[in-house]
């Protein structure tokens, strides 16, 4: 077989990457085991990536017991789509794509403006596609770090038949005893990496020598400043009045909607350097990349309660 | 050693750690101190509780924010359960787990301490020991924690006297005794102006000891799993059915406990068959040997019918199968406990039937009495008999977290209900 013998058999102690990998492969195949029908939500971006080697590790040789989803917003990186495809074929795993676009075709997501943030409205493409395939577990990528409505979610999120998160009325998750079962109608949100934070999921993909979309690592782009945030010029963002263009060195934080998603002045070419960025960054996450997370101080919890991931 | 390791090493160990206390022991001050001090506060969070500070017309930041809740919280005046917070120094990864101590202490704590290594519980000074001291101490027990920190915080409102903080370990010492706790540490400190929580200070000289965040990084947690009974609950059998595999079948799953080699003789219970190990394998890698709590595959030498729910072991101390046993339970539901009632019990990986047979008592949390009962509510301690419809594979939780521990779901609501620790008697 393709085995290599490993340098795992010397190592003094179990280091605190080691630690959450083995906690997410278990959540992994607890998911595997106990739900009828569940997925896997890859976007393409960092997280998700992480959550692809995790499940080669849980389900190796063997076929990932689960399809691949994105919910496409319309508004991704061309870049992120190009890999996003082409980390699936290199898998060869089936994955699915379900976008915003046939759901505004349909009529049931209406927009204001033709170019505003499509963040909001995933929920609605993504519960369409969760009664569509009968799922019952969405495995996602996101972190307790990343957020305060995230910090108090547990690891196996339930929903109801409306797909809505009840802060308030939350299963008790006590040791690693995970109770997955749900009615019809019902699933549940798994998070697998619940316990890394960002510095972790880059010392991951280090560790792992794990590909990513080129975006993340330093390059030009033209930008614009607004409100203190570098915008990536796109056919979405043009210069208002009073406004001016200007290429920058800069690399993505997070992946998301074109049209709030924030780049950061950077010169990290690797992963290396990302690490050392991430240990020195003094913003969260989201506080420098998410114009939709700044809006109100509640934002993310009011977009889970109505069946945001 | 690249500049990378030297910023924050990926090779850090991971300590989990459950903080309780109420507000007025300064529980949220403290872990917004050990945020702020150990520089895990980022910009952002820093503007936004410093501008809610000056609004609330305070003179310097006010450090409990940092652990702010929701909205959903703020305005129904709820606190909600556990709330989990990371921080990493260059020795350690942490997370820790926030529960409120007013509300449902009892539940929350419980959920919360349920993978903690270490506790903290939070004294007032000025107040000593209260019964609450002694209820979150019990309770740190209860989930068999191995490591408690007494934390003898406000020492800025009662002088840094000495001679309090003496007395107050000297009080809490005779009930901490019996509690079985690994190790115990008293930290005298004050939040509020960050003595002793990530610098030392000027004014606790008299103070050997080290500061909390010293501590917490150097307590060593190697032992706090058990590492002689090897126990390897199935979660998934790998078949990949393809032609190249069409026979490779992979037992996966995480040790429990213990370490295992190649070749070493396995029993899979509760079938009582034997083997030998074959592989030890993780994607691309293949071991020698592996230990808990990795999560690994396994192949074994002969054929036998092995699936989700058996147990491997080897040898070492055996774990006990039976359908009948005895535990300690929290009850976590606001539904009580209804005796005509059938539960479903998780344990490890197994799913089956039970049934709460008899109550023995109920625990007065407050004052440690045994009560009878013939109810359970939420939050009640007892212990109880349980006879469940198919054998478990079962270790006493004292010895055993990861074989001992159980939790009960309602089989119509599908809702977690109750938490158990299994008590096994030595005959």
């Amino acid at each position: 077989m393709f085995l290599n013998q490993n340098k795992m058999n010397q190592r003094s102690y179990f280091t605190h990457l080691d630690a959450l990998e083995s906690e997410a492969i278990h959540i992994m195949r607890e998911v595997a085991a106990e739900c009828a029908n569940p997925v896997l939500l890859f976007s393409g971006g960092k997280d998700s990536v992480v959550l692809l080697r995790l499940a080669e590790k849980a389900f190796r040789p063997s076929h990932f017991p689960f399809p691949l989803m994105h919910i496409d917003t319309g508004h991704n990186f061309p870049e992120v789509i190009e890999f996003r495809d082409y980390r699936a074929k290199q898998l060869g795993e089936r994955l699915i794509v379900r976008s915003m676009e046939d759901s505004i075709q349909r009529g049931r997501v209406i927009l204001r403006s033709k170019n505003q943030s499509r963040n909001p409205f995933q929920a609605v493409t993504l519960l369409d596609a969760i009664s569509e395939f009968g799922f019952d577990a969405c495995i996602g990528g996101a972190r307790r770090d990343e957020e305060k409505a995230r910090a108090k979610e547990r690891i196996f999120s339930f929903r109801d038949e409306f797909g809505q998160w009840d802060p308030k009325n939350q299963r008790p998750e006590l040791w690693s005893l995970y109770n997955a079962r749900t009615h019809p109608g019902e699933n549940i949100r798994v998070f697998p990496i619940s316990n890394w934070t960002e510095l972790d999921i880059w010392q991951y993909i280090g560790r792992e020598q794990l590909e990513i979309p080129s975006i993340y690592y330093a390059h030009e782009r033209d930008v614009i400043v607004r409100n203190s945030s570098l915008l990536p010029v796109s056919y979405l963002v043009q210069p208002e009045a009073g406004e001016s263009v200007q290429n920058m060195m800069v690399r993505f934080r997070t992946v998301g909607d074109m049209s709030c998603t924030c780049p950061v002045a950077s010169q990290a070419r690797d992963v290396e350097e990302i690490i050392v960025e991430t240990a020195l960054t003094r913003i969260t996450e989201r506080g420098a990349t998410r114009m939709d997370d700044r809006t109100s101080e509640a934002s993310m919890e009011l977009r889970k309660r109505e069946g945001y991931f | 050693m690249s500049v990378v390791e030297n910023i924050e090493p990926d090779h850090a160990e991971l300590l989990r750690f459950i903080s309780a206390g109420s507000v007025d022991d300064g529980k949220s001050t403290l872990i917004g101190r050990l945020l702020h001090d150990s520089k895990s506060i980022f910009e952002d969070q820093l503007n936004a509780v410093t501008k809610t500070s000056n609004k609330r017309g305070m003179e310097k930041i006010d450090l409990s924010l940092f652990t702010d809740g929701l909205q959903a919280e703020r305005e129904q005046g709820i606190t909600i359960d556990v709330a989990y917070r990371y921080f990493n120094t260059p020795k350690r990864k942490f997370i820790i787990a926030d529960t409120p101590g007013h509300e449902q202490y009892t539940r929350n704590m419980v959920t919360g301490a349920s993978t903690a290594n270490l506790a903290i519980v939070l004294i007032d000074a000025r107040k000593g020991v209260l019964t609450q001291s002694r209820r979150h101490a019990y309770l740190a027990s209860l989930v068999g924690i191995p490591h408690l920190v007494v934390a003898i915080n406000k020492m800025d409102l009662v002088g840094y006297s000495q001679e309090i903080f003496k007395q107050i370990c000297a009080e809490f010492s005779v009930f901490l005794q019996g509690l079985g706790f690994r190790s115990i540490e008293y930290i005298p400190m004050s939040a509020l102006l960050g003595d002793m929580v990530v610098e030392r200070g000027d004014n606790l000289d008299w103070y050997s000891g080290k500061p909390l965040l010293d501590y917490l990084e150097s307590i060593n947690i190697e032992h706090d799993i058990n590492t002689l009974d090897f126990r390897f609950p199935v979660q998934w059998v790998c078949r990949p059915q393809t032609e190249e595999m069409r026979d490779f079948r992979g037992y996966t799953g995480r040790i429990e406990s213990g370490t295992i080699h190649v070749g070493d003789t396995v029993t899979v219970l509760p079938s009582g068959l034997t083997s030998r190990i074959k592989e030890i394998l993780l994607y691309n890698d293949s071991f020698e040997t592996a230990f808990a709590p990795q999560s690994i595959t396994l192949t074994i030498e002969d054929h036998l019918d092995i699936s989700r729910g058996d147990m491997l072991i080897n040898g070492g101390e055996l774990p006990r199968i039976t359908r009948e046993f005895d535990a300690m339970l929290c009850w976590l539901s606001e539904q009580a406990f209804d005796p005509d009632r059938k539960y479903i019990i998780k344990h490890t990986t197994r799913i089956v039937k039970g049934l709460i047979t008899r109550i023995d008592y109920r625990v007065d949390i407050n004052t440690m009495h045994q009560e009878s009962v013939n109810i359970l509510t939420m939050n009640d301690i007892a212990r109880i008999g349980m006879k469940v419809q198919q054998p478990l594979v079962i270790d006493a939780y004292a010895q055993n977290r990861g074989t001992g521990c159980f939790i009960l779901i309602d089989e119509v609501s599908n809702n977690t209900v109750a938490a158990g620790m299994i008590c096994i008697q030595e005959s």
